[in-house]
């Protein structure tokens, strides 16, 4: 099977085109709100805008495409969201010369900005909203580097399609609208008006939808008329049919899904482009159908069908996460926009759901080897293991992608959260690793929290050691703690606390988002906001999650153990020298340094004493958050994943009792200290295993192969065996780089060679040459010492 | 409690025997091959070994040291292996991890527990604890007893032998096991004795006796698997593959054949201990000298393998 020449070309075009800032979005959205005077409710003026972007905004056609939509004028052009984050002439000029993650802007689009775009938003964004209404305690918190915050520069989403789409088009939804109106009752529910409200804006903003689909079809009609080619011109009168059909209708065939899907998505990132882009789940189980009418039928063949997957491929690569600044970009520095296909686990009935379309996928995945979309492999125990060794062989080729997530244990995490069972086994995996009841769930990453800060400002009565300023609360003199117990109460008093400041504020955040930006394009796609006439941010879905996410758990368990060790149990070192020589960060004494190194039970090693303290982290993080209500009828929850922040959360940390140094990047995931699990992979599995998995909403384990391993049928057997391993003992997910240090540090010299190098990062794949220095020293370190 | 020395134990074994396993390193070997990869393994009780790279120069290993075995002079840290009492004060001082003491005594409760670490992965993958060495039957009691224990706890066992061996005790363990890794070097015997010190009497009669009474899995008792280390000059010429394809084809049921060609990973390990490396410069075997000796082994009508790989005719 191979690219045919259109895929190769529009693939290349992908590769290579530039990534700039488009002005386009953000005059249209400043256009129509300054001609926008009228008193509306905020849902109808949040539609009204929807639907003038979609009427306004420029249609493009790329050569021979098949698959139709651009959130920009051009492939890789991002568009911006003033109204949630306005850009300075500083910020535009940060993004444009910025070494890494750079955004193109010429001398036309700054002057759009500051001429238009940035005088009328300044001032007026749900940024500046959020920072005004923050407590000094929380502003304090997040200066210090404890918590990071999602919602300030970028939408609520993490949200995922389930098969509505291709069960009903957009017509049935509008219908669907109608007989909610209808059934609002003036009499006795006061909310009635305010639900009317919500869904008459989701009606404007699904006709406005069928609306763009139209201009795309009255645009390929143009273009067949001056079409030279004749193959093309059945081509784009093909894509006028198919787009006057979808998404108004439901699709008929494979094409008209397809499409219909990829509508949808740009309806989604135009709307706000939330977190996480959008993202069609698991797409084998919603096109199998199609696929196998169309084979049936004889109007589809295997070929056809993968050249217009690689088409949509290519559209998910052509769309960078729009572009983020100061600590969002610190704490997810990448261009991956974390739009996670799935492929395998089960279906809603239990059943093994690998199909033809299972495979299919994969092959694209391996043939397309792009950045974007990211994909997942859910592994029930109900799948056969060639499906896994499929995965395995695409893994060897060093892409970093596919990850490996139990699909069995995400239905029981989701069950655990209070979804039915077919809600659960609907839903699966996203972005990096969170788990969520696709098309029924808003389930929200609100921050990481830096857990080694946490022990840092316990050792230091709630001050920061490396500003002097105070941020926690003061938990006790660490020199008096007679014992281990004194300062995992302390640890967790100032656990409480600090998570206590980030759910306050959460709290606040989140009703800004929904009286100031609702969303009813989104509420659309997601169950039941129709039904309940609420809004997406404002608790419609059927479930709504928050998530905190933990980072740093091998370097506060390791730093942890070593004081219980080495102070408290074997008395090696008393508390005031560990103190002092973090506090001059072992300068003056390597030796004390080299011993909580290397004559300390560590984390990763199987080993009871260490993995015991993790254990009690993950008790004392769960318990300060778990269930505790958020302000959508949903609940906070606990998940362990940390993008690329381990590395900016490094940075505020000084030296800590594991021995590692002032401002090193901490551990990341459940994962352990880079380079301190010597007993190989069994051990690092059984040590993360001892975490209740069950109770987090995802976790992340990064593990690394030998570029051998996967290379011999045997060795891709133990491969599979060691995976099903760590699913038995309940992991949540794991994934594998099988890239050589070697390659890596050539890479880091000469970067230009190493261009199409994918490393798998932390629940995501990107760009090695993409990655910040430290991130890639990091990477390289972890390989050097992880190798098997 | 039945005690013996360890010198490695390998979780996450991929390559001595079915599935995921732990392979345990018994110490101490009646052979003493030229350039054995694991030299450490080769005497019976701990040994210290320096790893150069990982030396900081600290000098904290210098003053700890009761016998003033080792000195500091020009940057550089030199053991006196003959004056090493192997005491691992200068051990226990050594933070970077550049002076280690192999061999560890455990007892047989304590290697099982070690094993049960792993059982999960074990019971996913048929897999299993192989012990190896050094030479796992030079530690017989200690053997013995681990032996039992494992058939007990329902591990299942690998055991890799270089075959030298009293041939009662062989058969009385053997059956213990669920697959045997039988290595066979050189077939003359005088040749043996050059490379290994000693005669191969006993590792001939106890192949005999495995391959006739044994099957590969169909017979009762274990597998039998033959390890060919492939060594130019030592055991790779025509003569000595072609006596020992004869000499496995003509057994009741021939075993299969896995060639181990030789490889240098085993050098520093000898520059740790501060020996002389027993093969010098030599370098592994062509590709051609490989494909040879498999050719030869076919003939003879075995199934042959590359470090597990089966081998075919691409």
């Amino acid at each position: 099977m191979a690219m045919t020449e259109r895929v190769r070309r529009l693939r290349q075009e992908s590769l290579d085109a530039e990534v700039t800032l488009s002005a386009e979005r953000g005059k249209l959205l400043t256009d129509f709100c300054m001609r926008e005077h009228g008193l509306v409710s905020a849902p109808v003026r949040r539609a009204l805008a929807f639907r003038y972007l979609l009427e306004n905004k420029e249609i493009y056609f790329g050569k021979g495409e098949l698959i139709v939509g651009e959130r920009g004028p051009a492939p890789k052009a991002a568009s911006t969201y003033p109204e949630v984050c306005c850009h300075t002439e500083e910020d535009l000029v940060a993004l444009d010369t910025r070494e890494k993650i750079s955004f193109s802007v010429s001398e036309e689009t700054r002057a759009v900005f500051r001429e238009e775009i940035t005088p009328f938003w300044s001032g007026r964004t749900i940024r500046n909203l959020i920072m005004r209404e923050m407590t000094p305690e929380w502003k304090a918190a997040y200066r210090a580097g404890v918590f990071t915050e999602f919602m300030e520069q970028r939408a609520p989403g993490h949200t995922v399609l389930d098969d509505k789409i291709y069960k009903k088009g957009f017509l049935d939804l509008i219908a669907e609208i109608q007989d909610s109106l209808e059934s609002l009752d003036f009499l006795n529910d006061p909310e009635a008006y305010a639900k009317q409200e919500q869904l008459r804006a989701m009606e404007i903003a699904a006709e406005a939808m069928i609306l763009y689909a139209e201009r795309h079809a009255l645009k390929a009609r143009e273009l067949a008329e001056v079409e030279e080619d004749a193959d093309r011109r059945t081509e784009l009168l093909r894509i006028a049919q198919v787009c006057e059909h979808v998404p108004a209708h439901p699709p008929r065939d494979f094409w008209e899904a397809v499409q219909a899907y990829w509508f949808v998505h740009i309806g989604v990132i135009t709307e706000l482009n939330t977190w996480d882009a959008f993202n069609p789940g698991h797409l084998d189980h919603h096109l199998e159908p199609f696929y196998q009418l169309g084979l049936a039928e004889g109007t589809l063949t295997r070929e056809e069908a993968e050249e217009l997957l690689q088409c949509l491929w290519v559209k998910f690569n052509n769309h960078p996460a729009p572009p983020k600044v100061g600590i969002t970009a610190e704490e997810s520095a990448t261009y991956t926009d974390f739009a996670q296909i799935n492929t395998g686990g089960v279906r809603k009935d239990g059943s093994d759901a690998v199909n033809e379309v299972t495979y299919l996928l994969l092959d694209v995945i391996e043939e397309m080897r792009l950045l974007q979309p990211s994909s997942s492999v859910q592994l029930s125990k109900k799948n056969p293991d060639r499906y896994l060794k499929r995965a395995g062989r695409i893994i060897a080729t060093g892409f970093g992608q596919p990850s490996i997530f139990n699909s069995d244990l995400i239905v029981q995490e989701l069950v655990r959260q209070g979804k039915t069972v077919e809600d659960a086994r609907e839903g699966g995996s996203s972005g990096c690793v969170e788990v969520g009841a696709f098309g029924k769930e808003n389930y929200n990453l609100t921050g990481y929290f830096n857990l080694p800060k946490i022990l840092e400002l316990t050792l230091n009565r709630g001050k920061d050691p490396r500003t002097g300023d105070r941020v926690g609360i003061d938990t006790g003199d660490p020199t008096e703690f007679s014992s281990f117990v004194d300062l995992m109460a302390a640890f967790r008093g100032q656990l409480e606390h600090l998570i206590d400041v980030k759910i306050r504020g959460n709290n606040v955040i989140e009703r800004l988002w929904a009286e100031h930006i609702p969303t009813p394009f989104l509420s659309l796609l997601i169950d039941d906001c129709i039904k309940t006439g609420k809004d997406y941010h404002d608790g419609g879905a059927r479930y709504n999650t928050s998530y905190i996410q933990g980072v740093g758990l091998g370097t506060v368990t390791d730093a942890l153990t070593a004081l219980k060790y080495h102070v408290f149990d074997e008395t090696t070192f008393s508390m005031p020298a560990v103190l002092t020589a973090l506090d001059t960060n072992f300068q003056e004494d390597e030796r004390l340094r080299l011993t909580l190194l290397e004559r300390t039970p560590k984390y990763g090693n199987d080993d009871e004493y260490a993995d015991g303290v993790m254990k009690k982290v993950f008790e004392s993080y769960f318990a300060a958050i778990d269930g505790r209500p958020n302000t959508k009828g949903g609940s906070y929850r606990i998940n362990l994943l940390p993008t690329t922040v381990h590395v900016y959360f490094g940075s505020v940390v000084q030296a800590t009792p594991d021995g590692r140094t002032a401002g090193a990047p901490l551990s990341e995931g459940i994962s352990p200290v880079q380079g301190m699990d010597r007993k190989g992979p069994t051990a690092v599995l059984k040590s993360a295993g001892k975490m209740d998995h069950a109770r987090t909403g995802g976790t992340l384990l990064n593990q690394k192969l030998t570029p051998g391993l996967l290379e011999s049928e045997e060795g891709l057997e133990k491969w599979v065996h060691l995976v099903r391993s760590y699913f038995r003992m309940d992991g949540h997910h794991i994934q594998f780089n099988v890239v050589d240090a070697e390659t890596l540090k050539a890479a880091q010299a000469q970067p230009d060679h190493y261009r199409d190098l994918i490393v798998r990062v932390a629940g995501y794949s990107d760009y090695f040459c993409d990655l910040g220095k430290t991130l890639q020293d990091e990477i390289i370190h972890r390989t050097e010492h992880r190798e098997f | 409690m039945t005690s013996g020395v360890i010198f490695d134990v390998k979780r996450f074994a991929v390559h001595d025997g079915p599935g995921l396993r732990t392979t345990v390193f018994l110490k101490g070997c009646p052979l003493s091959c030229l350039g054995c990869h694991n030299p450490e393994g080769q005497g019976r009780g701990p040994e210290l070994l320096f790893r150069p790279d990982r030396c900081t120069v600290c000098g904290d290993c210098v003053p700890v040291c009761p016998h003033q075995a080792i000195t500091l002079a020009n940057g550089e840290v030199r053991i006196g292996w003959d004056r090493c009492q192997l005491e691992a004060a200068c051990v226990e001082a050594c933070l970077p991890g550049a002076l280690e003491l192999v061999g560890e005594v455990k007892t047989v409760d304590e290697v099982v527990d070690l094993l049960e670490d792993d059982r999960i992965y074990f019971d996913e993958s048929r897999g299993g604890v192989t012990f190896s060495g050094g030479e796992p039957f030079s530690q017989p009691d200690f053997l013995r007893e681990l032996l039992y224990r494992c058939k007990e706890r329902e591990l299942p066992v690998v055991l890799d032998t270089c075959g030298h061996v009293e041939p009662a005790l062989f058969q009385e363990l053997i059956p213990l096991a669920a697959h045997l890794l039988f290595d066979l070097k050189v077939m003359d015997e005088d040749r043996h004795n050059a490379y290994t010190g000693i005669h191969n009497r006993w590792i001939l009669q106890n192949l005999e006796w495995a391959g006739n009474e044994l099957g590969s899995g169909r017979g009762k008792g274990p597998v039998l698997t033959v390890r060919i280390p492939l060594i130019p000059g030592v055991n790779d010429d025509e003569e000595n593959i072609q006596a020992s394809a004869r000499f496995l084809g003509e057994l009741r049921t021939p075993p299969p054949v896995d060639i181990l060609p030789y490889h240098r990973l085993g050098v520093d390990k000898y520059d740790r201990m501060g020996r002389e490396y027993g093969l010098g410069a030599l370098t592994p075997p062509s590709q051609v000298a490989v494909q040879l000796a498999c050719q030869l082994l076919e003939k003879a009508g075995l199934s042959v393998s590359v470090r597990g790989e089966q081998h075919g005719d691409d």
